[in-house]
């Protein structure tokens, strides 16, 4: 039995490795296309050499991958798949160029075949316009409806954005009364507010994803404010809130820069980490440095009978990276 | 009963002399050092110096200089101990933003020092945090909260205006908890409402582990995010691509 299957065996292998004569042709067969190549015993041996490494890498990546422990486990990955394609390419091209039989081929672009009934489809259609009378404006009427047909198909591409109704850029959640919470929910207390540090509040009870709902709170002292006039109400025993949202690109301001020694220390800004714009909010969040082409909006403020922070209003500039326009109106309050 | 008590009071004054060692230092060594070292910018008893009159002298100009040390009284051992474990003090030059360097006086003269600018005033003790405590996710989230958008999300540094948010590779848990609870130079500084000590702590096991990220992806090009990375997609990877297409026409054009 054993003998039997050894036998079995050997004779599948030498089946798979010999080289079998080729057939001669019998009478009905038909003709060779392609024509006869030499064989290439040296190639064949290339390409069947390249199949075999990418079937070892192709198990090694399974391997790794099973493994699940080897130290660079995700570079091992890709340099095993990796040079299993290369491989299985390599071997393609080695079987395209030196195993596959070439010829080219040349082919005459074909000379026109009926110039007569091609005339004849020319004049046919020349003269089935000749009921038309007034040709000048009927083709008038087809570029006109051509051309509003195109408007139409244009028309979805307002939804990209307002051009004439710009009411949602100027508006927020925040109006007079709302108080600020945390990102729990948690109401923020005036007591809570520490000077040299940085607080984010939302408005309660509103969307907390739209864009002039995220503000920043800060405390400075009361002296340092050197407000303009139509602001100087706005902070709140000292503390000051602005829109988080950076007036040059809308990324969030996420900095704020506090000196621990300010004869010396820069002075505060509340800073913007993608372009660096720098706010002053001393002076209401005015641009310091950097590319925002105006100033931090800033929530107007005040403190309630049991200590919480409420909005007094809107933001006195419109929240958000600017667009054209931005100057014309303020937002509603 | 005379041999007991002599044990006793060995006893005794083994374990003072255990509970001595550590950061107790001798406050009078420390003023004298603070004299040496100190006084110059911060002044007699750390009151700091805020308005000096320089060349004040018969047929000089005499001139105002703005400041040139803050009071040191009430900012206790906390603060102490970081400016001077950091090598951020002493300061080079009045008006610099103060960096890492090396440290000078040797741990029993921080200590010394250390004790004698808690001595002037009720001030914070050095803190003792617990990163094993931490939860790493929550630190991470805490971090990217309060501190990733200067320091950088694997806290490598970066750029604020007018300051160099350092990296954090050589900061120590102590000294990551004293920094947070001071705000060095332009850094806010954050109470523990703002960041509870159990956050810090997380914070603080954060910032260790980022000192040696798990790189899945190979080659961390210094952790800096998407600009090196694109770089090195469009200046190594395109160019080997373009590289071998030039190859292969070539070899086309002359078969």
């Amino acid at each position: 039995m054993k003998e039997g299957l050894r036998k079995l065996l050997l004779g599948l292998a030498v089946d798979a490795i010999r080289r079998p004569a080729p057939k001669p042709l019998r009478p009905g067969e038909r003709e060779r296309i392609v024509p006869d190549g030499p064989p290439e015993p040296r190639g064949e041996l290339l390409a069947l050499a390249l199949l075999g490494f990418g079937t070892v890498c192709a198990i090694a990546f399974v391997a790794v991958y099973v493994t699940d422990r080897i130290p660079n486990q995700t570079q091992f990955l890709g340099l095993s798949l990796g040079l299993a394609l290369t491989s299985f390419a390599a071997a393609l091209i080695v079987t395209a160029k030196k195993l596959i039989v070439t010829e080219e081929l040349e082919e005459d672009y074909p000379a026109e075949e009926h110039p007569e009934e091609q005339q004849l489809v020319v004049q046919t259609v020349h003269d089935s316009g000749s009921r038309l009378t007034r040709r000048t404006l009927f083709k008038l009427g087809l570029g006109t409806a051509g051309g509003a047909l195109g408007v139409a198909l244009l028309t979805p591409l307002a939804s990209l954005g307002p051009v004439i109704d710009m009411d949602p850029f100027y508006g927020t959640p925040w109006k007079g009364g709302r108080r600020l919470v945390d990102e729990n929910g948690r109401p923020w207390r005036a007591g809570d507010i520490e000077e040299k540090d940085f607080y984010t509040a939302f408005p309660e009870g509103a969307d907390r994803e739209q864009l002039g709902s995220a503000v920043v709170v800060i405390r400075l002292a009361a002296s340092d404010f050197k407000l303009p006039k139509e602001i100087a109400a706005y902070p709140a025993h000292g503390i000051a809130a602005f829109s988080k949202i950076c007036t040059h690109a809308g990324c969030a301001i996420s900095l704020y820069r506090t000196p621990l020694f300010p004869p010396y220390d820069p002075a505060p800004a509340l800073v913007c980490p993608c372009h660096y714009s720098t706010f002053d909010p001393a002076t209401g969040g005015t641009v310091t440095f950097g590319p925002a082409g105006r100033k931090l909006p800033m929530l107007p403020l005040y403190v309630d009978g049991k200590g919480h922070l409420r909005a007094a209003g809107n933001f006195d500039e419109p929240v958000g990276p600017s667009w054209w326009g931005v100057r014309l109106r303020k937002p509603s309050p | 009963m005379s041999r007991l008590l002599l044990v006793t009071v060995l006893a005794l004054a083994l374990a003072g002399g255990a509970g001595a060692q550590g950061p107790a230092g001798d406050a009078k060594r420390g003023s004298e050092l603070y004299g040496r070292y100190c006084y110059a910018c911060h002044g007699p008893n750390g009151e700091g110096r805020t308005h000096v009159t320089i060349g004040a002298a018969p047929l000089r100009t005499q001139a105002q200089q703005k400041g040139m040390g803050p009071s040191l009284q009430g900012v206790g051992a906390l603060a102490a101990d970081f400016y001077l474990e950091t090598g951020y003090m002493p300061l080079p030059k009045i008006g610099i933003q103060p960096r890492r360097s090396r440290v000078v006086l040797t741990s029993g003269e921080i200590a010394s020092l250390t004790a004698y600018v808690a001595s002037l005033g009720k001030g914070p003790p050095v803190p003792t945090p617990h990163p094993s405590r931490g939860n790493l996710a929550l630190g991470f989230h805490s971090f990217s909260d309060h501190c990733a958008g200067c320091h950088q999300i694997v806290a490598e540094g970066g750029y604020v205006t007018g300051a160099l948010p350092p990296a954090l590779e050589d900061a120590s848990a102590v000294q990551i908890a004293e920094a947070v609870r001071i705000g060095p130079f332009v850094m806010p500084r954050f109470s523990e409402q703002a960041i509870s000590n159990h956050e810090l702590d997380s914070i603080i096991a954060y910032v260790q582990y980022a000192k040696h990220p798990d790189d899945r992806g190979g080659w961390a090009l210094g952790h800096l995010g998407p600009v090196p990375e694109g770089l090195v997609t469009w200046f190594v990877g395109a160019a080997a691509c373009l590289g071998f297409c030039v190859v292969i026409g070539q070899r086309l054009r002359k078969s």
